[in-house]
């Protein structure tokens, strides 16, 4: 056995734009810039020694990945674990070749079949035996290779029927489907795949796990996976790779790295003394001294699942100085990786004002059937008298992170890139034209 | 599964096998020129329709304007033959440099997230183009017939000027599309040159109306020497060339198609990045 994949000090580089204005550069700007520069060079020629200052304070550098080095046997099953932009899926695009990395090397033996996406370069007007060829070229696959494998795919699709219409009239399923077929069908020594299984009913979800193993276990293929899902990981894989902040904070058998990841999570949200913090503002007659999340038994939560039930515990220490505290009101609020806010519960609003006579209380407020899709959230908590008297207030008092689950009952996760919260409605289609 | 290639992937490196590599994909150029293909005629019933339109439109309009109206010499050929044949590498170039310089970020899902020789996009826009050209090249057969005209044996030479075109168009198309990924507003500024273009080419009249001392100069133009060699090859001894003129296009050519291919390759790698 020797390693397949043979990753060494590898790091990547992006820089972020804080330029106000449009959010792409356009020609025009990079001209004029270079025009002023260029003016500004020769009104004084001796100033233009550095000409990166320019750019200084309008660039920031960003280490999406920072010195990650590790080696994969062959045959072996990694799921890569970590929050969201902790480097997982750079760390896969580098692999696959998609992008650069700034520094480091890589070593892959074999042939590399990745996937990002399903459906990758699917054609809405193309029949799906048409885009079964395209997309298997895409992939890498030969025509005679995706001619062998045609029937095996499409067989695994179950869409034998609709091989000759437009892919645009596919349901969302099918579409899926065909997709996933195509791209499990790649012969390759080691695949790489990022979170696809997210989609598609829980039967076929299932059926996609059940392919994986199969490859695995039975033509030895290495594999590479990142999941926000830790039930596939830990199904799949045996062996766990945690990134934290670009740089492997564990690596592991799966069940340690998995453990690693919840209880760091957990620990990082609840290592910074919330007393301690002087980032906050508020008369601070009563301030919040601590944030946890337990579930309905009282076990200590470090990600939860869309759809469950929890109970948020905010603790409060009241000021020495002052003597009994009444019409107290607390507020948690969540906003997501944009900084927007997209959950707020203020007991004001259904009037659960309360007195507060001990010197530390603990506030519980209980979520049922959390509606926020998969993702990381900051929490800010706000405590007030009356409405408009602040108490304390506290931003980014706790980070938490919600995975996994299934809110609809349906396996889908929502659209968690697009929409924050998830609600559940009934649908009913009657004709318009009634009485 | 014999072969166990190992592959290396460094920080900073130019990739060492590139131009094997888009030899190995060439499938992957069949099947995106296969796609577009498919997609442009399957969608637009009109499309082979539009195909013939198009260029006879433009080539009564030119007439009327240029031949009629201006009374511009029509060098002892129909005028609508004159036009026509000039207006073939017109839009063989027009149509194929804009295809080329929209291509990458019309594919730019595929470019995030799947890893090929970038070039094997823009070469593979190219093909649409030369297929509406193949229609408008039957519409000519088709024209000259009617006006009794026959070519002689300098037509055995269009296929180099064909080449020269496409060559003209790529180079422009991929400085065009690797532009395109980076500053998002060039792809308003490609219609407008285009339209520029049509009317500082000599595709309503010949080149020989421009005054003696400025053909050189007109040369700068690389479509002039492509076009003037158009006419040369279908038009028979009936159309002069102004040699030095086509040369300097050549060179043009030349130079804007290995520079648009150096700057694709050079940024080839932060397409992902950025697009």
């Amino acid at each position: 056995m020797s390693a397949v994949i043979k990753v060494e000090g590898l790091s990547k580089c992006y820089f972020i734009d804080h330029r106000p204005g449009p959010a792409y550069r356009t020609l025009r700007d990079a001209l004029a810039n270079r025009a002023t520069r260029v003016a500004r060079r020769l009104a004084r020629p001796l100033a233009g020694a550095s000409p990166a200052a320019d750019e200084g304070p309008s660039r920031e550098q960003f280490w999406a990945l920072q010195d990650v080095g590790f080696e994969v046997e062959q045959g072996e099953r990694v799921g890569i674990v970590g929050r969201n932009g902790a480097g997982k899926s750079t760390l896969l695009k580098i692999l696959s070749r998609i992008t650069d990395p700034t520094k480091g090397r890589i070593h892959l033996k074999g042939r590399v079949a990745s996937l990002l996406e399903v459906g990758t370069g699917f054609h809405p007007e193309l029949t799906g035996r048409e885009n079964v060829f395209l997309n298997g070229a895409i992939l890498g696959m030969r025509r005679v290779e995706i001619a062998r494998k045609f029937d095996e795919i499409v067989a695994f699709a179950e869409v034998e029927r609709f091989l000759d219409t437009p892919v645009k009239r596919y349901s969302s399923g099918m579409y899926v489907r065909l997709a996933f077929a195509v791209a499990a069908h790649l012969e390759s020594e080691i695949l790489i795949v990022d979170e696809v299984l997210a989609v598609g009913d829980r039967q076929f979800q299932d059926k996609c796990l059940g392919r994986i193993e199969e490859l695995s276990t039975g033509a030895g293929k290495t594999i590479l996976l990142v999941s926000h899902n830790l039930d596939v990981i830990q199904r799949v894989c045996n062996r766990g790779l945690y990134l934290r902040q670009g740089s492997i904070a564990f690596d592991g058998p799966v069940d340690r790295a998995l453990h690693e990841y919840v209880t760091n999570t957990t620990a990082t949200a609840s290592s910074r003394p919330l007393e301690q913090r002087r980032n906050r503002y508020g008369s601070q007659l009563l301030a919040a001294s601590g944030f946890r999340i337990v579930d309905m038994h009282g076990a200590e939560q470090g990600v939860l699942q869309a759809g469950g039930d929890f109970i948020f515990v905010v603790t409060c220490r009241k000021s020495a100085a002052i003597g009994d505290l009444r019409d107290v009101n607390v507020g948690i609020e969540l906003k997501d990786c944009r900084n927007i806010t997209v959950w707020l519960a203020y007991s004001s609003f259904t009037r659960d004002s309360f007195s507060v006579t001990d010197d530390e209380i603990a506030v519980k407020c209980t979520v049922r059937d959390l509606n926020l899709a998969a993702g990381d959230y900051s929490v800010t908590l706000f405590l007030s008298r009356g409405e408009h008297e602040v108490l304390d207030c506290v931003h980014d008092a706790a980070m938490l992170t919600v995975a996994g689950g299934d809110y609809f009952g349906t396996g889908s996760a929502g659209l968690p890139d697009h929409c924050r919260t998830l609600t559940r409605v009934g649908w009913h289609v009657t004709s318009a034209r009634g009485p | 599964m014999a072969e166990q290639r190992v592959l290396v992937i460094e920080a900073g490196r130019t990739e060492r096998h590139y131009w094997a590599d888009l030899w190995r994909y060439r499938e992957l150029f069949y099947f995106l020129a296969w796609r577009d293909l498919l997609v442009r005629y399957r969608q637009t019933a009109i499309g082979v329709a539009w195909a013939v339109l198009r260029p006879l439109l433009t080539m009564a309009v030119f007439t009327i304007v240029f031949g009629k109206l201006a009374g511009l010499p029509s060098e002892n050929v129909p005028y609508p033959v004159l036009v026509f044949a000039a207006l073939l590498p017109w839009q063989l170039f027009a149509s194929a440099a804009s295809e080329v310089g929209g291509s990458l970020v019309g594919n730019a899902n595929m470019i995030a997230k799947v890893y090929f020789p970038r070039l094997i996009i823009p070469a593979g826009a190219l093909i649409v183009s030369c297929v509406d050209f193949l229609i408008s090249l039957v519409l000519l057969a088709a024209i000259m017939a009617w006006y009794g005209f026959v070519p002689d044996w300098r037509i055995l030479a269009l296929p180099i000027f064909v080449l020269v075109a496409l060559a003209a168009a790529l180079g422009a198309g991929v400085w065009i599309a690797a532009l395109n990924v980076r500053y998002r507003d060039v792809r308003f500024v490609v219609p407008f040159a285009v339209q520029l273009g049509l009317y500082i080419s000599p595709v309503g009249f010949s080149s020989s109306v421009v005054p003696e001392q400025w053909r050189f100069v007109y040369g700068l133009n690389p479509m002039v020497g492509v076009i003037d060699g158009f006419r040369w090859s279908i038009l028979g001894g009936a159309a002069q060339v102004y040699w030095p003129s086509l040369l300097l296009s050549l060179v043009l050519v030349s130079i804007v198609l290995v520079t648009g291919i150096a700057y694709f390759r050079s940024t080839e790698k932060t397409f992902a990045d950025v697009i």
